[in-house]
């Protein structure tokens, strides 16, 4: 086989005060023609590192100390700038995770592309260069490439705008493609056609992949040889498969078992009194971008009935757009719905006063998605935590009391309480808006995406976390999620979601097992990992089958 | 706090910056001790250059000591920039904040008048309004205050309504917080720092705006300043030069203390930074 990419003995440098010396040391790999090589590790791992040293975009002050970067008979790391210059783009070129922010938002895609036709290419013709974006935007499947040349950015969703990243790499034929996380930011249903867009691409022109991911599912699903990285070391290098059905090391069989959603699914408690009932609730946004344009009206909410029962969890799923979180806003009036009703007990909540709003949100706390976004950066956790039950009358000392006692509880230690959010990892973070949602003695507890920003095996402890606590305390808890992976893992029931409406709900069981309506089926079929999961789980049962015969 | 403190004290520019200060301040506080003599006062023959017949920095047209000028108009300058700030800080901030956070009515309407205050230059509004009201400290200080705030308001406008989308904000909502604590603990401390910055530089121009009036003549005719030195030297910078650099001089470096200390001061309020 023909290599394309040989690294050797590689290692990055950090500068001094990091948590470590080396990003990565020691790393030997190589990425062959016509295939998909994957880097996996969590955050902090340094994946991304190797990538941003192959290409020469480190940042300054981070330094490869060693090793050989092979490609084409050269060594990157002795190119000049020049030639690094006409190689990125070119033989080389690069998907970001954020393809929002790596597009210019005031230049129509189609231009974009032309530019890197031409950065490469000065002697094609305009037409010519033309024909050849047009030619790009069907090979990655944008529908109708002639009108979408035109759009901006902005108008394109996040599946198309990676495609028009992808579209942007493929344009000068390269012989290796760099994917760093392209599909983490994006739905499921839309991760699925990039994966599989990266591999029809493989195939049809032998390009070598080096993808870099966290979920060991989407691994497992296009990936021809992988290597696992832990705090800048490998752990593990080897064809996909061999790794995945019989891992060496522990940490790999850690990524494996983190993966959500392949025990066995929940079964509903016995079903208490609805505890929240929502109602024809209807939401419409209209935007308007003047006086005399014609408003954009985007429905949110298309008549929603839900029932959320006594000590149930109830998974809301879809895709971004599909409104289930406005829905978790509307019932915490975070957002105000058009009409319909949200009932705790006997009391309609859109209806309540202010001083009946603020008792309900006391008994209903919530967590979102972001955990960067949502702790005060410049407010001590501790001080984020106690400000709820202070502000419902607890003497000052007992709140601070007992948000050390919920620090602890969440699994941090009460030194937390006198640091700020900066100095937390993600999850760590999360576990902090669990302390401040719980510390106001919550009965009902929304989850915004809660997991959807952290690794995969911070979901898995963050999960867990979360079901010991609803257990412990006897709470409700309505969990929204893009991720049907999460909901099996979590939810007793699931509701499906699309368009502001309610697509499909049914108990998380029957769910799985026969999925009624069209739309859930797109859905489970989307989830990353789920061949490979379903064979390896036909594995291990065979000889279990066999002992027992 | 302490962290705060201590890198203020870090950063090269602070530490400058509140020299700087410090001298000005100190200069302002020792001049009727220095100085005891009123600068309008002539005390020596005009046209003496800097360093002849024991003055230190000459002194002007009709005889007055520019170094008694200087010294005294430290006080004019500082209290003018600082009073004429704050003046324009509480309208500015209270303002803009009440507009970002709550939208609506109120929002536009402040909004349109900050916009009709922009299309007038500053420096010709407050002229007017010191020309109307007949110059005096208190009067500058109002003028100045009410030209400078709309620019303010504008900016905590826009800070308070980032802000007031993040989700902190929402989780604030969520935990029963009343709206006033919200505003006060979590929106202004994390929109502030821009406005402390703005705040800094708008002392910086309120002390140009006075050295302007006074230079126009709009001074408080009791108190010797910096524009106004300037103002009567300007005719004959190119026989007595002394007369106009120094004051200018004063100015310049008052300002530049000023700037260095805001700089330093959004370094010391990031907790990012300060905490390393």
């Amino acid at each position: 086989m023909s290599q394309l990419l040989t690294i050797e003995g590689l290692r990055i440098t950090l500068p001094e005060g990091g948590d470590r010396d080396h990003a990565v040391e020691a790393i030997n790999f190589d990425v062959a023609r016509n295939e998909i090589v994957c880097l996996v590790g969590e955050s902090g791992s340094g994946k991304s590192m190797i990538a941003h040293a192959i290409l020469g975009l480190l940042s300054p002050r981070v330094k490869t100390t060693g090793g050989y970067i092979g490609f084409g008979g050269q060594d990157l790391l002795t190119l000049s700038r020049r030639e690094m210059q006409s190689l990125r783009g070119g033989r080389i070129s690069m998907i970001f995770q954020e393809p929002l922010s790596a597009l210019n938002p005031l230049k129509k895609v189609g231009r974009q592309v032309a530019e890197a036709i031409r950065a490469h290419d000065a002697t094609l013709d305009r037409a010519g260069v033309d024909a050849r974006v047009v030619d790009l935007f069907s090979q990655v499947g944008l529908p109708d490439p002639e009108r979408l040349k035109g759009a901006y950015p902005f108008q394109l969703s996040g599946g198309q705008r990676q495609r028009v990243m992808i579209a942007m790499a493929l344009s000068n034929n390269p012989d290796l493609l760099i994917a760093d996380e392209p599909t983490t930011a994006l739905d499921v249903t839309t991760q699925r056609q990039i994966l599989d867009l990266i591999l029809k691409l493989r195939d049809e022109r032998g390009m070598g992949v080096l993808f870099i991911t966290h979920d060991i599912g989407v691994v497992a699903d296009i990936a021809d040889r992988m290597l696992v990285l832990r705090r800048g070391r490998m752990l593990e290098y080897g064809p996909a498969d061999q790794v995945l059905l019989a891992p060496e090391h522990d940490y790999t069989r850690m990524l494996l078992d983190a993966v959500p959603g392949r025990g066995s699914v929940l079964h509903k408690a016995a079903g208490g009194a609805p505890m929240l009932e929502i109602s024809a609730l209807r939401k419409e946004f209209r935007t308007r971008s003047g006086p005399f344009a014609k408003p954009r009206v985007v429905v949110a909410a298309d008549g929603i009935d839900l029932k959320l029962h006594q000590g149930e969890t109830l998974a809301i799923v879809g895709e971004s757009g599909s409104g289930k979180s406005t829905l978790a806003r509307m019932v915490l009036r975070l957002v105000e719905a058009d009409s319909g009703a949200v009932r705790m007990g006997a009391q309609n909540i859109l209806g309540a006063g202010r001083a009946e709003l603020r008792e309900f949100r006391r008994r209903a706390q919530i967590i979102f998605q972001d955990p960067y976004s949502s702790l005060d950066p410049r407010m001590t956790v501790g001080e984020s935590i106690l400000r709820g039950p202070i502000s419902f009358g607890m003497p000052r000392a007992q709140a601070a009391a007992e948000a050390r006692d919920w620090l602890v509880r969440v699994g941090l230690d009460a030194q937390a309480f006198d640091r700020f959010p900066h100095e937390f990892s993600g999850g760590q973070r999360q576990r902090v808006c669990i302390a401040r949602a719980l510390a106001l003695n919550p009965t009902l507890l929304i989850a915004d995406e809660a997991v959807s920003a952290l690794d995969v095996s911070v979901q898995a402890q963050v999960l867990q976390l979360l079901s010991d606590l609803k257990a412990e305390f006897g709470l409700s808890m309505l969990f929204i999620t893009h991720d049907l992976r999460v909901a099996r893992e979590i939810a007793d029931r699931i509701v499906v979601m699309q368009h502001g409406r309610v697509v499909e709900q049914n108990e998380a069981a029957a769910l799985f097992a026969a999925p009624q309506e069209e739309y859930t089926r797109t859905l489970l079929d989307a989830v990353p990992g789920r061949a490979f999961f379903a064979r390896s789980a036909a594995l291990s049962a065979a000889p279990q089958r066999k002992a027992m015969q | 706090m302490k962290n705060v403190l201590s890198t203020f004290l870090r950063r090269p520019a602070g530490i400058v910056g509140l020299t700087l200060l410090g001298l000005i301040v100190a200069m302002a506080l020792l001049a009727p001790v220095l100085f005891p003599v009123s600068p309008w006062d002539m005390s020596a023959r005009p046209f003496v250059p800097p360093g002849q017949d024991g003055l230190l920095l000459g002194s002007d047209t009709m005889g007055r000591d520019i170094a008694s000028g200087v010294w005294h108009g430290a006080s004019v300058s500082l209290i003018i920039g600082i009073a004429s700030a704050l003046t324009s800080l509480v309208i500015g901030v209270t303002l803009g904040c009440v507009a970002g956070y709550f939208g609506g009515w109120f929002d536009l309407i402040v909004v349109r008048i900050t916009e009709v205050f922009q299309t007038i230059p500053n420096f010709v509004m407050a002229i007017v309004v010191v020309a109307i009201l007949s110059p005096s400290m208190g009067t500058i200080i109002f003028a100045i205050g009410v030209v400078s705030w709309p620019s303010i308001a504008r900016l905590t406008r826009a800070q308070v309504r980032t802000v007031a989308s993040r989700e902190f904000v929402a989780a604030a909502r969520c935990q029963g917080q009343i709206t006033l604590s919200i505003v006060m603990h979590h929106i202004l401390p994390n929109a502030f720092t821009p406005i402390i910055v703005a705040g800094s530089f708008s002392v910086a121009a309120a002390i140009l705006i006075e050295a302007s009036l006074s230079f126009m003549g709009l001074g408080d005719p009791n108190h010797m300043s910096w524009g106004y030195m300037i103002g009567a030297g300007r005719t004959v910078i190119r026989q007595a030069w002394w007369m106009s650099v120094f004051p200018g001089i004063a100015i310049l470096v008052t300002v530049v203390a000023i700037n260095l200390v805001g700089e330093a001061l959004n370094d010391a309020l990031n907790p990012r930074i300060s905490r390393q």
